[in-house]
């Protein structure tokens, strides 16, 4: 209890102290913190954006067979797919008719896809909702395509895709083969790759090898790679942000030693003031430990909160930009909420940690001078 | 009012506040986000989706996974040929394992 | 009762710029009283004040404090008896800016562990006595001269010390308010403490207040007298 009431007695005058300069301090603990957001956030958006891949993705093909002509993917002849139904373990083989269509009014691309069994007929299409947003000028409900003779063609939007789905769907144009291959010229006896089920998914590699010996220049591609390539796409560590950020962070770094340690005239006199009343060394030291530890925790507190409504709440507005990059379109989705605690530990130990100590160091040496001193200066 | 009670107070709310952030409010949202993951599979299982739609302006960012051997990927993180998401996506696994 | 026995003190031991404060001085002083240490400048006074009060430690000889050595005590034993034993009042009373009267005054207390509103109330008390309540809630360099002097008064009495050590109180106050000054003292001798005064202001040690007068000179002392 004793121990209780001197600390806390400690922390009313460290926080008096920082409170005598608001200005000043209130300034840093917005830098501070406004680093430990921009971090968090990071690390927040990142790992849950790989794990809505991990579970969406989940669902994907179990193998896509591209073919490969001259190191360029080429259209596969739809002949090969009796060859590869054939190989044993292959429960189906679907080739997928799909294709980019660059906008030039808006200058975006989009992803075209062609269904046999598309329902709404040869003139129509069903779009994601970042179509409707991006494609401009959407005049009755009609899309304006440019096919690849240059003639135009029009196509009714009889659907959406629903705005949950944006994550994946936002930049499809789904509308029949037959319309699909009128448009872009594909040859009928071609598809852009096939998908392929198979009974038993320990035997993808397997399977993937006979593919390759039947099919000339064929390249499966397993779904477990797909999965592999989105983890180690948003590993937080490698990210453009991190490096961008590590000049800040340095910055940052500077400005915290050199407020931490730089101890100025008057708070030198003051902890010789403090010496000359009665504090021992602990007890200035147990001072400055508390005055590292309230300004840096407020700061992980605000920060790490911050980043949890950014990111959560909010879709991460301020990564928008920076994942968008040159691309015109970008998708509107939630992320589900979902905070790693070691993570979080991680940061609070890279932030709040080395804060406080850099606080307590310098102090050190001018705690243990006699406390005399102050005597003498009268 | 002492400094250290406000102090306290600040941040015991803020660890409850974080408290509920990361415990509670992931099983109370869990539904909401089950219904849009359901639907978002939906649409890969029919559609054979493989990618997620994020980078759209060129077909080796917005097709990650079914990217050409020699699509220009970057390897390091200042790249600036597609910058910025050449730069946040490194080589895929499958450029990585298939180099000869 | 405090005793030195043969205590000197030198600055700078060794080297070019050597320097001794105090030569072997022997005292002793009883409880209660007010006692004065005049003497020019530079004569020792406020080296033998902070050697009694443990803020510095004197180079050969001890010191007794009620029959208990306090010469070589470990930092941490010397810091509780300055805390405990010592009030002090500094020259230019050493106040931190920018925090209030009350947040000062208390400042000596914060170590000790006790309660909170314990130390409030005695601060209130203490600064109504010494008729600043009214400067409560105050910054300290909005003060006048003697409410800052006042403050430090204050503050060197929060934890009750026996002893109350005041370096040239009066150095920077007018007649007027040395004068109240002296029946401030007045009023502390006649609690029962032992007040000890670093001055060398006529005002002081011929104040009727004052039980003994110590002179010093060049670290040495020449005459002790008691005025009455």
């Amino acid at each position: 209890m004793k121990w209780l009431d001197r600390q806390r007695c400690l922390m009313d005058f460290t926080l008096s102290c920082v409170w005598r300069r608001k200005g000043k301090n209130l300034g840093f603990l917005l830098v501070y913190t406004l680093i430990i957001f921009v971090v968090c956030s990071v690390i927040f958006f990142s790992n849950a954006l790989r794990r809505q891949a991990d579970a969406v993705l989940h669902d994907a093909p179990e193998m896509i067979v591209q073919k490969m002509m001259a190191g360029r993917q080429e259209l596969m002849p739809l002949a090969h797919q009796e060859d590869i139904a054939s190989i044993r373990g292959v429960r189906s083989v679907e080739p997928r008719v799909w294709g980019y269509y660059f906008h030039p009014a808006t200058q975006t691309n989009y992803t075209l896809i062609g269904r046999k069994d598309f329902r709404h007929g040869d003139d129509a299409v069903e779009v994601g909702q970042g179509v409707l947003r991006t494609w401009g000028a959407v005049q009755e409900d009609k899309l304006y395509f440019r096919m690849v003779d240059g003639k135009a063609l029009d196509l009714k939007i009889a659907a959406t895709f629903s705005a949950a789905t944006d994550l994946v769907s936002a930049d499809l144009i789904m509308m029949s083969q037959a319309t699909f291959r009128r448009l872009t010229g594909m040859p009928d006896q071609f598809a852009t790759d096939f998908s392929v089920r198979v009974r038993n998914p320990q035997e993808c590699t397997t399977i993937a090898e006979k593919i390759t010996g039947i099919v000339p220049g064929a390249r499966p591609i397993l779904r477990e790679e797909i999965v592999r390539t989105y983890s180690a796409l948003f590993n937080w560590r490698s990210g453009y942000m991190i490096v961008i950020l590590s000049a800040a962070i340095l910055a940052f770094c500077i400005s915290a030693w050199d407020k931490a340690t730089g101890l100025s005239a008057e708070e030198k006199a003051e902890i010789g003031i403090l010496k000359g009343v009665g504090w021992g060394t602990s007890d200035i030291l147990g001072m400055k430990f508390w005055e590292g530890m309230t300004v840096s925790l407020a700061a992980f507190f605000a920060g790490v909160i911050g980043a949890y409504i950014h990111v959560f709440f909010f879709s991460a507005p301020f990564f928008e930009h920076a994942l968008k990059g040159w691309s015109i379109l970008y998708p509107s989705f939630r992320l589900r909420p979902e905070v790693n605690l070691f993570e979080l530990a991680v940061l609070f130990f890279l932030t709040v940690v080395p804060y406080t100590f850099i606080t307590i160091i310098p102090i050190w040496r001018v705690s243990v001078t006699d406390p005399d001193l102050v005597m003498r200066q009268g | 009012m002492r400094r250290s009670s406000i102090y306290l107070g600040f941040s015991l709310s803020c660890l409850v506040a974080l408290g509920f952030l990361c415990f509670i409010y992931p099983h109370l949202s869990a539904e909401q986000y089950d219904r849009v993951l359901a639907e978002q599979k939906r649409v890969v299982r029919d559609l054979q989706l493989t990618d997620l739609c994020l980078f759209s302006e060129a077909r080796y960012t917005r097709n990650l996974s079914q990217a050409d051997w020699h699509a220009p990927f970057q390897d390091n993180p200042m790249a600036f040929d597609t910058f910025p998401s050449g730069s946040l996506v490194r080589p895929t696994v499958l450029l990585a394992d298939d180099t000869p | 009762m405090i005793e030195l026995s043969q205590v000197s003190k030198v600055f700078n031991p060794g080297r070019h710029n050597a320097f001794t404060a105090l030569h072997g001085i022997d005292l002793s002083i009883k409880t209660g009283g007010v006692t004065v240490f005049k003497g020019p400048s530079g004569s020792g006074k406020t080296t033998l004040l902070s050697v009694i009060g443990c803020m510095a430690r004197p180079t050969t000889g001890r010191i007794f404090l009620d029959g208990t050595e306090i010469t070589g005590l470990p930092e941490r034993f010397a810091t509780l008896t300055r805390r405990q034993t010592f009030g002090f009042i500094f020259q230019n009373y050493n106040l931190i800016r920018g925090l209030t009267v009350l947040e000062n005054t208390m400042i000596p207390a914060y170590p000790t562990g006790r309660n909170y509103q314990e130390i409030r109330q005695r601060a209130l008390e203490l600064l109504e006595k010494l008729k600043i309540e009214s400067k409560v809630p105050m910054k300290v360099e909005h003060l006048s001269g003697g409410e800052q002097q006042r403050t430090a008064i204050a503050r060197a009495l929060i934890n009750d010390p026996a002893v109350v050590i005041a370096d040239e109180p009066t150095a920077h106050l007018d007649t007027e308010l040395s004068m109240e000054l002296l029946e401030i003292v007045n009023d502390l001798k006649n609690e029962g403490k032992t007040i000890l005064v670093a001055s060398h202001d006529p005002l002081i040690f011929e104040s009727t207040a004052v039980d003994r007068v110590v002179s010093l000179r060049d670290g040495k002392m020449i005459d002790q007298e008691t005025p009455r």
